[in-house]
């Protein structure tokens, strides 16, 4: 069963519109994030804000002010790109309670192009002070990542896909905010992924596995604050580490994964994601393929 | 308050900002005191607030958008008892609260932390829709410097808040015609400032910033006016009460030395 993460997260935010407190703000996307839900269950509390990603930031900064939880949602690039500083300067400094929900993110937005994919989302995000970010892997980690956000007082950056994704876990699946999941346990290989690549890890290890490679699978829906437990002991275990992420391999999973690594346990770390470039217009599949991100790459990876 | 009282309350807070910056050697003089005479009549008269609770959340807000005038904000808030005004002299140094813009985790009676120009009506139309969405009839003031007119933000959220009619939020333009190169006209043009204002669909007031009745009537009209946000520009003078400062662009973000910071209190005290 496939259900994309933007639809998750419009029921998510549709179930939770009884909570006063909850507020969303769209910058015209609404129909493409599925914030526009939220509007159909509680127009009083959606708030339009136009095209105009810098004012929605400030207005969620002075709802979360006032007791609010404002959802500020558009597409990955335009919410860390476009307001960096008035996320960096409103909500990150002051640690307001403001939760940026971004769909659309990495290069599986497709034929909208380059333009569009955002590949340094996480790397800005995770540059600030304060800053939460959540990734999850399907839409059941997704509305879970939306109660933990809810939860938890303070800034956190969401990031969502666009595509459909296999969903990996169990209904009763309880998310932690900072945990890690490791999904299979192998003796070879670590393969440390997020987002959607993280069923594509699952599907490497069971191609690993019929030639004999055991591979253990780590999923990080929270890429800041980093489970480093986690990360080291399977580094330990298994002496040899493959990340994978629809991101730039600069400031995403990978580098924060290294970060770690280099300190507590040096292991040799083959790093997937975008490797210091942009998108461009495709379908999915194509640009997954085009940019090394298949579950093919995963396996030849696991195998340097 | 009386003229009498203002004169007195507005002359110390402008002999504390001298004494704040010449003590911290850096900060920004020149700004700070040009908006002394409105943030007096806010915080002394017309602001609903708690000094011992500063938090209170019935408060009016006030939120010092042009945040390099912090030493003018935080005299007023020391003037008037959120903390003790010894702390002034802490401005801007190593563990102080008192930070070289306003930082509202840190300072008591801050609302909101700034420095970074044209953020903060974006965030007083927050603070006003919330109010709105919880029926509470807290007013939300927030001050712009005129060069700060300048960021595309800020007129977003000139637009969400005429969009939203947020007639609970008044925002004053601290217009002295300086920023840091030189007059706005001939950095970038932001003239004419009321027609623009009224073309985005606000009400206009157009005021002495520096006297205390045409400041105090303003507020209570932009109580009652209903339907549109409230724009307040305030003609006001960079440096105001200091001659050598006064209108003097140099002194947007320098200290006074001894010497001057002597020669200034002189003439402050001079005036009453």
């Amino acid at each position: 069963m496939s259900i994309t993460m933007r639809d998750a997260f419009g029921q998510a935010l549709t179930e939770l519109h009884n909570d006063p407190r909850i507020i969303v703000l769209d910058a015209d996307l609404g129909k493409a994030t599925r914030a526009i839900n939220f509007k159909k269950v509680c127009p009083e509390r959606f708030l339009d804000m136009g095209i105009a990603e810098q004012d929605m930031i400030g207005t969620a900064a002075g709802l979360a002010i006032c007791g609010k939880i404002p959802f500020a949602t558009t597409f990955a690039v335009f919410a860390t790109g476009r307001a960096f500083e008035q996320i960096r300067n409103s909500v990150a400094y002051p640690k307001l309670n403001v939760k940026i929900a971004a769909t659309h993110a990495g290069i599986t937005v497709g034929y909208d192009g380059g333009s569009h994919q955002s590949v340094v989302d996480i790397a800005l995000m995770r540059s600030l002070p304060n800053m939460v970010i959540l990734q999850p892997a399907d839409a059941i980690e997704t509305k879970q990542a939306i109660y933990a956000s809810i939860e938890y007082y303070g800034p956190v950056y969401i990031r969502l896909s666009r595509i459909a994704t296999p969903v990996i876990h169990d209904p009763n699946y309880k998310f932690k905010i900072g945990k890690a999941e490791v999904l299979r346990k192998g003796k070879d290989v670590a393969i440390i992924a997020t987002g959607i690549m993280v069923s594509k890890a699952l599907e490497a290890a069971d191609k690993l596995q019929a030639e004999g490679i055991k591979a253990t699978v780590v999923n990080v829906p929270t890429i800041k604050p980093l489970d480093r437990e986690v990360i080291i002991k399977v580094a330990q275990e298994t002496g040899k580490v493959v990340t994978a992420e629809e991101h730039s391999v600069i400031g995403g999973l990978g580098s924060a994964v290294c970060e770690v690594l280099a300190e507590e346990m040096p292991t040799k770390t083959k790093m997937l994601g975008i490797q210091d470039r942009f998108g461009c217009s495709g379908s999915p599949d194509e640009l997954l393929k085009h940019f090394k991100l298949t579950v093919e790459d995963i396996v030849n990876a696991a195998k340097y | 308050m009386d003229l009498l009282e203002f004169r007195k309350i507005t002359q110390q807070i402008r002999v504390n900002i001298i004494e704040m910056v010449a003590a911290a050697g850096t900060g920004h003089p020149g700004g700070s005191l040009s908006i002394v005479d409105i943030l007096t009549v806010l915080y002394f008269d017309k602001m609903r607030l708690r000094v011992e609770e500063p938090k209170w959340e019935e408060r009016d807000r006030f939120i010092l958008s042009k945040g390099h005038a912090a030493p003018g904000l935080y005299a007023v808030l020391a003037e008037r008892g959120f903390f003790p005004k010894k702390t002034l002299m802490t401005l801007r140094k190593f563990n102080s609260i008192l930070q070289g813009h306003p930082d509202m985790k840190n300072t008591p009676g801050v609302d909101m932390s700034s420095g970074s120009l044209g953020q903060g009506l974006s965030v007083a139309n927050g603070m006003a829709l919330s109010g709105k969405l919880d029926a509470k009839d807290y007013r939300v003031y927030v001050m712009v410097g005129d060069g700060e007119i300048q960021e595309g933000q800020i007129w977003e959220a000139i637009m969400t808040a005429a969009h939203y009619k947020l007639d609970n939020v008044t925002m004053f333009v601290d217009h002295n015609g300086l920023q840091i190169n030189g007059p706005n006209d001939r950095v970038m043009g932001i003239k004419p400032i009321k027609e623009k204002l009224l073309a985005f669909g606000w009400y206009v007031m157009e005021i002495d910033g520096h006297t205390m009745q045409e400041i105090s009537e303003a507020i209570d009209k932009a109580k009652m006016l209903k339907g549109k946000p409230t724009a307040i520009i305030a003609k006001t003078v960079k440096g105001k009460g200091v001659s050598f400062m006064e209108n003097q662009v140099d002194w947007h973000g320098v200290a006074p030395n001894q010497e001057q910071k002597h020669q200034a209190i002189a003439e402050l005290e001079g005036t009453l």
